[in-house]
């Protein structure tokens, strides 16, 4: 008996990255440790495991493979760099605010490290086990880091309510594989490709695994109504947990999505892609009108973060290469312009705060320019207009869809833009036009921020409202965020860097 | 022999009582164990699967290994939660879990 070859090169990025996340371990033991060199090996790996991986995808040849189980493809290796970019962006923000709430600051960037080799593995598995396994270690550390601010009573319950969802959903999610398992008698995604291509034995189990395949991802992903969880555990969670997790476990879960969907599913395409034309639909609807009424920047983020779905779902209605790019493209955008509004909320909070009133914004634009600059950038790129990169993640993922025939989808997609331009420009006009002093109640003359204030005041322990500034800007979160404005900028100004990247790699998932 | 479909039958069975639990539960602990439940239904699904269409495979009983595996990793941490939020607030109760409104 021949033991089998393991082309171990196929992991390369999660096996730098588990290395890092398993030293980093060993170095907060060894006592004397400090935030900085733990961070600092955190980079470094994460750098190197997109560096890695954009090594492999220059490889000539086929893509590698290990065994029938994982795939180094370009539509792998791309997610891998969209992870390792927010991943980067979450350890820079984390920096400062992390050892203010908590001693186990190696715990944190080593779960941090642990839930990206799921996620890298959630775009490169070619079998549901992989797929699972995949989803479920990503799951579990974010499980954790959601709850890591173990003075605030918030976040505790924002894990708890994320674990139970988040483990509920892993169930219809496996019930879904098994379903679909006896259906085609395969596991793996190419073999189910093939014992469909004949036409199903059994349709109604086919039906209802992908239904519950569905509800599985639109757990992960926030698609409405699987959305509950976002709206409390976003704002539970501390801000640079919810800036990594909202991108990165974003475009994770979309890969795994995009790949089970177009790679073993192609042939009930018709039957799903209406399923999620009309999910997609309602989340962009819904996530955009409830967003209208937050007060607070997190909770209003989190339901744009719920819109934002919708819009990358519209990708996958599309069913095509050209909508498979197109979800790609809008979240290496997202990636970069999402992070960059959380960072800008980590610069403004204080300390022991659970959420960033909107009307602390109000002249943000003379107290901190560059920052609101950067917050401008970020808010006028997630509403969607030229030149950033917003504008072109959104043109790409509604053209595929009018390419596709889903006209209606499209035209509802940019009514919900305009519908989000009000709030995204909203948060512009406070930094720039509203009066600095807005956050004392007497200078609220406006009934509206008045109410917000009060709101917000009334569970802030800061004793000195108005006083007590927030903590100074950290050259960390500068960083952070001045390396997000960039690249939702640079994306913008230049996408054609990154369209033939990206169109010659979702090829392989076809 | 036991033809596939009472597997199927049972398992769908769990499954329900397991959403019915995880669902309509209070305590914390209780929607777990729902959950738990709907597991193993996916796991009788998974063997009963493996064994009836295909005999010569083992990647159903594999799939079902590892999902005992992450059931049991689920449940360490999904406690280790319970017990941080019983700390701070006394209760494992989900309706006193109301700081933030969804």
């Amino acid at each position: 008996m021949t033991l089998p070859t393991l082309d171990l090169v196929v992991l390369l990025p999660q096996l730098i990255v588990l290395t890092a996340a398993l030293l980093v371990l060993v170095v907060d033991g060894l006592s004397g440790a400090r935030s900085w060199l733990l961070a600092g090996i955190s980079l470094v790996a994460l750098l190197a495991a997109g560096a890695a991986a954009i090594w492999l995808s220059l490889q000539p040849g086929e893509p590698r493979r290990l065994q029938a189980m994982a795939v180094a493809d370009g539509f792998a290796l791309l997610f891998d760099v969209v992870i390792v970019v927010a991943a980067v962006l979450g350890v820079l923000l984390a920096y400062q605010s992390i050892p203010r709430i908590s001693q186990q600051v190696g715990s944190y960037y080593a779960l941090l490290l642990l839930a990206v080799v799921g996620m890298m593995t959630m775009g490169a598995a070619l079998d549901l086990i992989v797929v699972f396994l995949a989803l479920e270690i990503l799951s579990l550390a974010l499980y954790i880091l959601a709850g890591f601010n173990r003075s605030e009573p918030r976040s505790a319950e924002a894990s708890l309510k994320y674990f139970l969802l988040g483990a509920f959903a892993s169930a219809f999610f496996l019930y879904g594989a098994a379903l679909v398992y006896g259906a085609t008698a395969s596991l793996n995604l190419e073999a189910i490709a093939a014992a469909l291509a004949g036409g199903s034995r059994s349709p109604a189990m086919l039906y209802l695994g992908i239904a519950l395949l569905i509800v599985g991802f639109g757990f992960k992903v926030a698609l409405v109504p699987f959305h509950m969880w976002t709206p409390d555990v976003y704002p539970g969670a501390p801000t640079p947990v919810t800036a990594f997790m909202s991108a990165a476990t974003k475009a994770a879960a979309f890969a795994a999505f995009l790949r089970l969907f177009l790679t073993a599913l192609p042939t009930a395409q018709p039957t799903w892609s209406w399923a999620l034309a009309v999910l997609a639909a309602v989340t962009m609807t819904l996530g955009n009108v409830a967003a209208l009424r937050q007060r607070e920047l997190k909770r209003m983020l989190a339901y744009s973060s719920i819109a934002h779905a919708g819009y990358a779902a519209v990708g996958l209605v599309a069913g095509t290469a050209q909508g498979a790019g197109a979800v790609l493209f809008y979240l290496l955008a997202y990636a970069f312009m999402n992070v960059g509004a959380f960072g800008v909320v980590a610069a403004l909070e204080r300390a022991g705060e659970y959420d960033v009133a909107r009307g602390r914004l109000a002249g943000l634009s003379e107290r901190q320019p560059a920052l609101a600059a950067a917050m401008a950038i970020f808010m006028f790129s997630l509403t969607g207009i030229p030149p950033f990169a917003g504008f072109f993640g959104k043109l790409y993922v509604f053209g595929a869809a009018v390419a596709a025939g889903w006209g209606w989808l499209v035209v509802i997609g940019v009514i919900n833009s305009v519908i989000s331009a009000y709030y995204y420009l909203q948060v512009t006009v406070e930094m720039y036009f509203a009066a600095p002093a807005a956050e004392a109640p007497a200078a609220a003359a406006a009934g509206k921020k008045g109410r917000a204030v009060a709101k917000a005041a009334a569970p802030s322990p800061a004793p000195e409202e108005g006083k007590a500034a927030p903590a100074p800007l950290s050259r960390a979160t500068a960083a952070a965020v001045l390396a997000a404005a960039l690249g939702t900028v640079l994306i913008g100004v230049l996408p054609a860097l990154l369209t033939g990247w990206i169109a010659q790699a979702v090829q392989g998932i076809f | 022999m036991v033809p596939l479909s009472w597997y199927l039958v049972l398992a769908a069975a769990l499954f329900s009582l397991g959403l019915y639990g995880a669902l309509s539960r209070r305590n914390a602990i209780a929607v777990l164990m729902g959950v738990e439940l709907i597991l193993n239904a996916v796991n009788i699904n998974l063997v009963a699967f493996n064994r009836f269409i295909v005999p010569a495979a083992v990647n159903g009983q594999i799939f079902a290994l590892f999902v005992l595996a992450v059931a049991a990793a689920e449940a360490a941490v999904g406690l280790a939660l319970i017990i941080a939020i019983y700390r701070t607030r006394n209760t494992v109760n989900l309706e006193d879990a109301d700081l933030m409104k969804g």
